[in-house]
């Protein structure tokens, strides 16, 4: 198989998939800022070292394509397109958040973006992706449903029961599991009978393959050919991303359950630098051009934590809004 | 006797139930190698093995159900729920089975089985981790749901809740899990299930409340006679002592950090007004949350009843 980037796709759009891993490293990175400020309150789950999945898959989707994930999802949806300045703001609560600031890191949602959201409850959005998926069918329309969640999903129900479902009425459904290998701090081999995630689609018959989830070029591929043949045939397709947390579970784990060689060894795979040496070493661009995005990226974060800062409370009132009609 | 949080008070109880008697085993979602996202079975994993002590699998219907099989045959499982917000996912165990066994077998069977999870407000995360949703639970005729309200009562109750012979949920507020210290006995002690305790004594008014809500109403009622009664157990509800005290006082207010409508505040106020409508004076007032999902960090202090909402409510009963 033909390896170089140039193969893949063009300059531009290389460029592009680093800025945006960059982008997400540089808000993740932020909001642990923020949140030790005591700005951004609750739980807040850090999506640092497994860029790759999201920039990847992301582009290997259609504008038209809904994306649902879980609650690591800050980085889904500004890739997707999301004002990071919105975000940021949603994030703090402030009446500017793209949420009105009233459902804060875990529950973000743009439908103008196709980004159906952010869920809280581990595995909830598996059955509504696959009824968006059946909706879309039903409407005679060109997309599908994109559904990311972590290996810690795949023991709920709702993982089996949307399986069925997806391959027994043939839905445009794909899934996509970002195995970061723990559910906080349980392993996967110690919590699924069955530790390599894409073979338990066996019993659904929905053909999976596993991915590089570090390699930000190998998940695009991968979701791209899928995302095709999903369109063509009408029917599920299972992808399994193999990546890493650099962070805890949330900001308030301190992750003592994994092993600093362990980190290491991950941290040695980190996705940017990764993509970074090969753009250098193809020729495509020079350390220097890669700063500046760096320097881009860090200029729109701040900007977005300044925004959230001078944003305004949410009046004590909008807490009635949104309820009902 | 030592002064402990709450956290410390329930790892107490657990532990040295889990030494008395070799039929209880703890499991959950990160119970063992990391003590729970609560830290409250720290250290339980080394000390009981991973047998009694037992990481489960993101599954809460599972937990649930297994704890159901477990405690219909000669176990006492402890099952713990992450947060309250996660148990919808066990409804169905709850309610269908661990609820009814006892009565589906005739008494054949029951169901010695505690599920621990943290509720309410109070970490400034929104909505399916500060759910107080103790309502639904209280309209599972089976379940026992006890509430407790600082770490003396958290011990007593959880003792009480694993010697059940019924299921029982176990709501431990999380906002109080390490707020205040109390003097906790060293040894076993029990509080029974089903009993209400007054917390403070006066004449002129009954506050009524439980968990977290407990602490504010004992600031909002420094400068009244006030009665306080911690129901401590909501289903079944000490319907006995909450009549005796209206009965002397004739005013209620009810303190719940749940929504209005259908809260368990409802049930209560019912309860006075069929069997002590002759005591009343006033009418029977709710403080309570607005019936909306739990709203983020700053809109969360309008949401939840505030010290100023609790002293209108008084006054406003004492006006008669």
């Amino acid at each position: 198989m033909e390896t170089r980037l140039r193969a893949t796709l063009p300059d531009h759009e290389l460029l592009r998939l680093y800025e945006q891993m960059v982008m997400s490293r540089e808000f993740e990175e932020s909001c642990a800022e923020q949140y030790t400020k005591g700005h951004i309150t609750g739980f807040l789950h850090l999506y640092s070292g497994q860029e790759a999945v999201a920039v990847g898959a992301t582009a290997g989707l259609h504008v038209d394509d809904y994306i649902l994930s879980a609650y690591r999802e800050h980085a889904q949806a500004i890739v997707r397109g999301a004002d990071p300045r919105r975000v940021m703001a949603e994030l703090f609560g402030k009446a500017t958040g793209i949420c009105k600031g009233k459902g804060g890191s875990m529950h973000l949602f743009d439908p103008n973006l196709n980004f159906m959201g952010g869920y809280a409850i581990v595995g909830g959005q598996l059955p509504i992706a696959v009824g968006l998926a059946f909706s879309a069918k039903y409407r005679r329309e060109d997309r599908l449903a994109a559904c990311f969640f972590g290996d810690g999903a795949v023991n709920q129900g709702t993982f089996h029961e949307s399986l069925n479902w997806a391959r027994l009425w043939e839905l445009p459904v794909l899934f996509i599991c970002e195995n970061n290998f723990y559910g906080i701090g349980t392993e996967v081999h110690r919590s699924s009978a069955l530790a390599s995630i894409h073979k338990r689609t066996c019993g659904y018959d929905i053909p999976s393959e596993k991915v590089d989830g570090m390699d930000v070029i190998a998940v695009y591929r991968a979701v791209k050919h899928a995302a095709e043949r999903v369109r063509e045939t009408s029917l599920p397709y299972f992808i399994e991303a193999t990546t890493y947390r650099f962070r805890g579970h949330s900001m308030a784990d301190p992750a003592k359950y994994r092993s600093a060689a362990e980190h290491e060894v991950w941290k040695a795979r980190d996705p940017i630098p990764a993509l970074a040496k090969r753009l250098i070493e193809e020729e495509i661009t020079d350390a220097g051009h890669l700063e500046g995005i760096l320097g881009n990226c860090r200029t729109v974060v701040q900007e977005a934590v300044k925004f959230a800062e001078e944003s305004p409370w949410p009046e004590d009132e909008e807490v009635y809004n949104d309820i009902y009609v | 006797m030592a002064r402990i949080n709450m956290v410390q008070a329930l790892n107490m109880a657990l532990g040295s139930e889990m030494k008395r008697d070799d039929r209880v085993v703890i499991l959950g979602e990160d119970v063992g190698r990391d003590g729970g996202v609560f830290r409250v079975t720290e250290g339980f994993q080394e000390q009981f093995g991973s047998e009694r002590v037992i990481d489960t699998p993101i599954s809460e219907s599972a937990i649930v159900g297994m704890a159901i099989g477990m405690a219909a045959y000669g176990l006492l499982p402890v099952a713990e729920i992450q947060f309250l917000g996660f148990s919808y996912a066990a409804f169905d165990q709850l309610f269908v089975h661990a609820a009814r066994l006892r009565s589906r077998s005739r008494s054949r069977y029951n169901c010695p089985m505690v599920v621990r999870t943290p509720y309410g407000g109070g970490i400034k995360a929104p909505e399916l981790h500060e759910e107080s949703s103790e309502a639904f639970f209280c309209h599972m005729p089976g379940i026992k749901v006890v509430v407790p309200s600082g770490p003396y009562t958290a011990k007593g109750l959880l003792l009480a809740a694993i010697r059940d012979p019924d299921p029982v949920l176990f709501l431990e507020p999380t906002r109080l899990y390490r707020l205040i210290k109390e003097e906790v006995p060293d040894g076993e002690y029990t509080i029974p299930l089903g009993k209400a305790r007054v917390v403070r004594e006066g004449g002129d008014l009954t506050v009524i409340a439980w968990g977290s809500m407990l602490e504010r109403v004992m600031k909002a009622v420094e400068r009244y006679n006030a009665e306080v009664i911690d129901l401590l157990t909501l289903n079944p509800f000490d319907a006995v002592a909450v009549l005796a005290s209206v009965k002397k006082t004739g005013r209620v207010v009810i303190v719940h950090e749940a929504p209005r409508t259908c809260g368990f505040g409802a049930e209560i106020a019912a309860t006075v007004a069929e069997q002590g409508i002759m005591d009343l004076r006033a009418p029977i007032l709710r403080v309570t949350a607005p019936d909306v999902p739990v709203p983020l960090s700053k809109l969360f202090d309008y949401y939840i009843p505030s010290i100023e909402q609790i002293t209108a409510a008084i006054d406003e009963v004492l006006r008669y």
